[in-house]
Parts: structure tokens; sequence; C-alpha cells
């Protein structure tokens, strides 16, 4: 039977699995709406803005192991969008994201809401398609999600021209789908992990350095058993967090920028870095000439172009990590060889004398809230089981330092492109993921106003979300470099004339709580967490003054950390 | 160093910018770029001319090879290879010079294709250093037009860049 292009268009997304899509309509999409309209499989979110659409797909993505879709119209649609897919390619999130774009007749004329979508967003996806005939549209979305979620994921979009949509075609969705161009290797080669066995058998001084990649490729559980195996300490990078649990004596905390001082002091003296799914990203490594002086490298990555990008290494592995966990468990068991026990010893024994500076102290005498305090107390009284988004500043360092997370995909947080105004948004795909679980996003009053619209999108589709707002008045990052590098000269930095966020919160149709003191941070917590069908809006007053510790500046070595 | 980089990418609409978007975007240089279909014609062949360490040309090879429209790429420089540059010149040409300009050529090896009252137009064809000694031997003539084509290259015995 022949279908239209928009009725095509949602056939494809059945048989994709796609059960969710996070957009809003506009004319070139139109035709797509109608036919959205008239289905029940697909539940489509409406968002407020859509950034927020693209937010949400990648929170979805980030907390389940399906891809996040969206959907947009042609031009503002589409460039609205552009902070996210942008954000999605930062951190390799399987994404489609479909826009819709002008008759084709019309492309190249100026038309109303027209812009080059693929040209745009072509630095910014792993790959991009214009669909320019009817024909080609269920190959095209076949092709889209195979890209997205293959190899090292990342954003696909797809551009999507009125009339393509009105066209009708046979509809017959591809099984399978082969490019010649496209071939991501996930098998590592075995001649590699065996150099690489050699040399984290031999090691005295050895550091496992995870990252996202762990995530993304499913691979927590291979990454512990290879950890606890060898007994090596671990460090995750932002983005890790969760891969191995955080609660483990192996487990050293975040390395890089805010991370903790055995973290970084354990990669800066180490024999052996075993970098796996991490891109020595420069908010990890610090000044690139200081880093790591003493190690060999070992790198398994997906990405090849990941390998030697920064910083050259000594026995690269392409693939996928979990398959390349898995191969060097094997051969490391098979060889029945043992890591020397008594440098082992010597070396956890220099950790835990890092670990003992206790770099990650703070007052806990203080009269004023210390957003700290509230992060460790949001982690007991979540049992540390949450599902936690964040945004962009202090409050998402302190989190990454003080909330222990145990299992992957949990902490979802806007690495790579530092987007504020990710957190809300991204909470509601997790929450549509996720619906039975617990939901938080830790803010500040800066970040969550950037994307705070969504806010009626959560009392639209009963997102139960708990958001922890850390307002300090300041962008608390900023004001924090400016005290530090700038003597003190706090440019453009605090915001005066905040809204009231209990009443904003109400307005909205949530419950807004303020809290002042310390001694009401865990009854808050609590309070909020028992409203399970609500959001609960909690503006915690925070000390103003309050810094991230420790801190790597700029250009300097990780050995080189300002404590407190 | 030099290197001259030959890449067969899908010959559709878009995948030029993706090359050169990617050079812009990473800061790489491009010295050279010439593109056309080869005998399939879903493929084009590209042949671009950069220059970097061998750690920058590297990461060229690999970006390149990441974009998913490329399907296989190669390094020249690796290999034993033929590199040929074509270079049309037209150049102002009376009484005495006439005869200077196509002595000149047939030295170089040079053809002329287009002949007017005043002037003579040169296609030459060789390596770009012999394209420059040819612009520099010309010196005592005024020219009027340099249209060069940039690198292409192709390696040398069986050694073939194909699918």
């Amino acid at each position: 039977m022949e279908l239209t292009g928009a009725e095509i268009f949602v056939r494809c997304l059945k048989e994709e699995g796609v059960d969710v899509i996070f957009g809003y309509p506009g004319g070139a999409v139109l035709h797509i709406y109608d036919a959205l309209y008239r289905q029940k499989d697909v539940t489509h979110v409406l968002v407020r803005h859509e950034q927020g659409a693209v937010h949400a797909a990648e929170g979805y993505a980030k907390s389940s192991d399906r891809p996040g879709v969206a959907l947009v119209t042609s031009g503002p649609g589409a460039t609205n969008a552009i902070t996210g897919i942008a954000d999605a390619y930062m951190d390799s999130v399987p994404l489609v994201v479909f826009s819709g774009q002008v008759n084709t007749a019309l492309i190249g004329n100026d038309a109303f809401q027209e812009v080059d979508t693929v040209g745009i967003t072509r630095p910014i996806v792993k790959h991009n398609f214009l669909v320019k005939d009817v024909k080609d549209l269920a190959e095209t979305i076949k092709k889209a999600f195979y890209v997205a979620t293959t190899g090292r994921p990342g954003p696909v979009v797809v551009d999507i021209p009125k009339d393509v949509t009105a066209d009708k075609f046979e509809f017959k969705y591809p099984r399978t789908v082969k490019m010649r161009s496209y071939n991501p290797t996930v098998k590592g080669h075995l001649g590699q992990i065996k150099k690489a066995a050699d040399l984290i058998l031999a090691a005295e001084k050895p550091m496992v350095y995870s990252g996202g990649g762990v995530i993304l490729s499913h691979a927590s559980k291979a990454l512990t058993e290879f950890t606890r195996l060898l007994g090596y300490p671990i460090t995750n990078t932002l983005m890790g967090l969760g891969a191995y649990p955080a609660t483990d004596r192996q487990f050293v905390g975040m390395l890089g920028m805010h991370g903790t001082y055995e973290a970084n002091m354990g990669m800066h003296h180490a024999d052996l870095i075993i970098a796996v799914g991490a891109r020595f990203d420069d908010r990890v490594t610090g000044n690139i000439e200081k880093f790591c002086p003493h190690a060999k490298i070992v790198h398994i990555d997906i990405d090849p172009a990941s390998i030697s990008k920064n910083v050259k290494v000594d026995v690269p592995i392409v693939g996928d990590v979990d398959r390349v966990l898995k191969e060097l468990v094997k051969e490391i068991r098979e060889r029945k060889g043992k890591p020397d026990a008594s440098a082992l010893e010597a070396w956890w024994q220099q950790i835990e004398e890092w670990r003992a500076m206790d770099c990650l102290k703070y007052d806990r005498d203080s009269d004023l809230i210390k957003p700290q305090y509230v992060i460790e107390k949001l982690w007991e009284v979540t049992k540390g089981d949450a599902f936690v988004t964040s945004d962009v500043g202090q409050h998402q360092m302190f989190t990454a330092q003080f909330y222990k997370f145990d299992k992957p995909n949990r902490w979802i947080n806007s690495g790579g492109l530092g987007t504020m105004g990710f957190g809300l948004p991204a909470a509601m795909g997790v929450q549509m993921a996720n619906p039975k679980d617990l939901v938080c996003t830790v803010t500040g009053e800066a970040s969550i106003q950037m994307c705070i619209q969504e806010l009626s999108t959560c009392l639209q589709y009963q997102l139960p979300i708990k958001v922890v707002n850390l307002n300090n008045r300041y962008m608390g990052m900023v004001r924090q470099w400016q005290e530090f590098f700038y003597q003190g000269r706090y440019a453009m930095s605090y915001m005066d004339a905040l809204p009231d966020f209990v009443k904003l919160a109400e307005a909205y149709g949530h419950v807004g709580m303020r809290i002042e003191k310390p001694a009401d941070v865990e009854g808050a917590l609590k309070e909020a967490m028992k409203l399970k069908d609500r959001l609960v809006f909690m503006d915690f007053i925070t000390d103003q003054g309050e810094n991230v510790y420790p801190m790597i500046p700029a250009g300097a070595g990780q050995n080189e950390m300002i404590l407190v | 160093m030099r290197h001259i980089i030959s890449i067969l990418i899908e010959n559709e609409s878009g995948a030029l910018s993706r090359v050169a978007g990617l050079f812009s975007a990473r800061g790489y240089n491009i010295e050279s770029l010439t593109v056309a279909p080869t005998d399939d014609p879903t493929l084009s062949r590209m042949t671009l001319v950069t220059r970097g360490s061998d750690q920058i040309i590297e990461q060229i090879t690999k970006q390149l090879n990441k974009l998913v429209d490329v399907v296989k790429l190669m390094d020249l420089t690796e290999h034993r290879h033929i590199e040929r540059e074509m270079m049309l010149v037209k150049v102002k040409a009376q009484g005495t010079e006439r005869d200077e300009v196509k002595r000149l050529v047939d030295i170089f090896r040079g053809r002329i294709v287009d002949v007017a009252a005043t002037t003579y137009t040169v296609e030459l064809t060789g390596t770009g250093d012999k394209l420059d000694a040819f612009i520099t031997a010309l010196e005592g003539s005024v020219i009027l037009e340099v249209v060069r084509s940039g690198v292409m290259g192709i390696a040398r015995g069986d050694v073939a860049l194909k699918i």
C-alpha cells in the first residue's frame, strides 16, 4: 500500500521501536504531526523550546539503552535545536533529530522559515541527510538510526522537506543496512590486546582511567570485573561516573580540573595508565606537557581518531570497550599471571596517603547552607540510587564530587559542551525513559533560567522531577574564576532581580520550597521525595562565597592542585 | 611535511563541504584540493595536499576516515607515486615575443592551445615545481592569467586506491 511520507515517517519510528519523541510543531512538519495524531504507538512530548526537545532526547538516551529522538520544524525550529545537537555531538549521545524543511522546489530561495539545516549542522553531527525524494525516506531513516547508534554514537540529523512528507510511496522498511563507507571496528586486535596484557601485568603503579565510552558501550560490568581482578586503583572522568561503583575502595574519585587529589596525583605518578573509553580532554589532562610524565599508556576506544589525538599512546586498541575489556579479562585469566603484589601494596599505601588529605573537606559548622552539604544529603536521602541530571557550573562539580554514583547511566550531565540549561529538559527525558524511578536535577539559579520554560512541559506530562536549586545569587563558577584570576572583579556574574522561585514553581503548577538554614536541608529533601507524583522545586539559599576545591588551574599539571 | 592524500568519497551533494568543513573546523591547512567523479559515477576522487607534523597528518587521515561519506583514502606520500598538476597560462605575445614564448613552451614540453593576435594560451602539465619554473621563466613577458588545477596523484606499480 502506498503511504504518504509523513505516514512512512511514523511507521519507521515504530519499526525502530521508538516509543517517545520530543518535539515542537510548525509549518514544515504539519503533515508529520497529522500522521502522529492518527496513531497510538509513539508518544510525543511537547516541549516549550526546541533546545529542550533535544536535551530531553539526550536525557532519554543517556539513561536508557535506546537512542533519543527529536522532531522540530524548519528554520527557527532547527536553529533552536542546534545547542542540543552540538551538546550530543560532544558527549557522543545517540540521537536522531528530524527537522522539517521547506518544499524541495523552494530550497535555496530564502523561503519562509528556511535555513540550510544540513549546512548549519554539518560540523556538529556524526552525519546528516537531506531527503529529496519520498522513495529514499525509509532507507534514510534506517541509516540514520544505524549511524547514530553504532560505532562511537552521535547525533544524526534528517532534514525532510514538506513535499516529501506529502508525496506517496510504497512503504517497505529495510531489514538491514549496509554502507560501504561506514564500518566501525568493534573487535579489538588480538595482538594489541596481548601487548596491553603484558604492560598491565608488569605495572607497578597502575591507574585505570575510564570515561563516558564505558557507559555508552554498557561496559560497566566488564570494567568492574577487570579492575577488581587486578586490584588496581580506578578513576572516572566526569562523563564516566557510575561506570565503576563510587563507594568501592578501589575508586579514587573523579580526576581532572576538579577531581580528587588522590586521582590526579595517582595519574601523575603512575607508571601505567589504562585509558578506557576516555578521550584525554583538556579538563582531564591539565597542561598536556606535564601530563603523566612517567606512564606508558594503553588506550581502548572505538574511535581511532580519539587515539593519540592529544596524548601519544603506547598501546592503542580500537574496538568496542565492552568487547575489548572482556577479551582482556580472558587473556589475563588465561595467563594466570598476577601483578607484583608488593609493588601494588606500596602503590596503594601511597594512594591512601593522598586520600587521607581529604581534599573534599569543607566547613561543616557554617551557619550558611554549603552546596556540598546539600548534595551529600541528597545522596543520603535518595540512598544513592536516583537518576541525577545537572546543569553546568559549580553545582555540577559538587554533584560529581559528592553524589557517589554506584551505577552507570544515573549521572546525566553536559560534559563536553558545558551547556547551561541542560539539566531540567534532560531530566524530562530521563523520567520519560524511567517513569517509575526517582529523577532529580541539580541546578543553580543561573542555569535553571536558561530552560525554565520546560517547567510547563513537566506539568503537562506529570513528570515528578525533584529540582535542587543551589541558589548562590552568582554564576558561581564564573565568580570563582573572577575571584582567583581577576582579583575579585565580579564582572556581570551577580544576578540581581532573581525571580521568587517558590512562586514561580507554583505559577507553573508545581510545589515550591525555600530552604535557608543548614538544619532544614535534610527535612526539606525528605519532604520533597515524599511528594512522589509532584514536581518539587527546592530553592536552597547557599553560601555565596563557596568555591569548588580542589582545582587544577589552567596551564598547571595534575600534581599542581590548589587544595583549599 | 607535505602530504598528498587521495580520497574516494561518495559522489553526493555536500560531500565536498564535509571535507572542506573538517579542515577549517580543525584548523588544518589545505594547499590544494581537486575533485571529480571516477569511472564509477557513484564515487568521486579527491586529491588533497596539506602540510603538518606526523601527528597532525595522522589526525587528518583519521578524521577524514571518520566522515561517513569517505569510503577509502590513501596517503600517497607513503608510496612511490606520480603527481601532476595542469596549468593554463594566457600570456601577451606580440612581435619578437611570439618566438620567444613558443621556444619556452617547447623547452617545457607545453602546448600552445589558443592563438590570438596578441596572446598565446599555453597548456602545461607537470609537478608543481615545474609549473613554478615555467612561470619564473616567463618573467620577461606579461602574464594575463594563470589557472592551475591543483595537484592530483596516483601510486606507482600495483598499489591502487579502489574499493
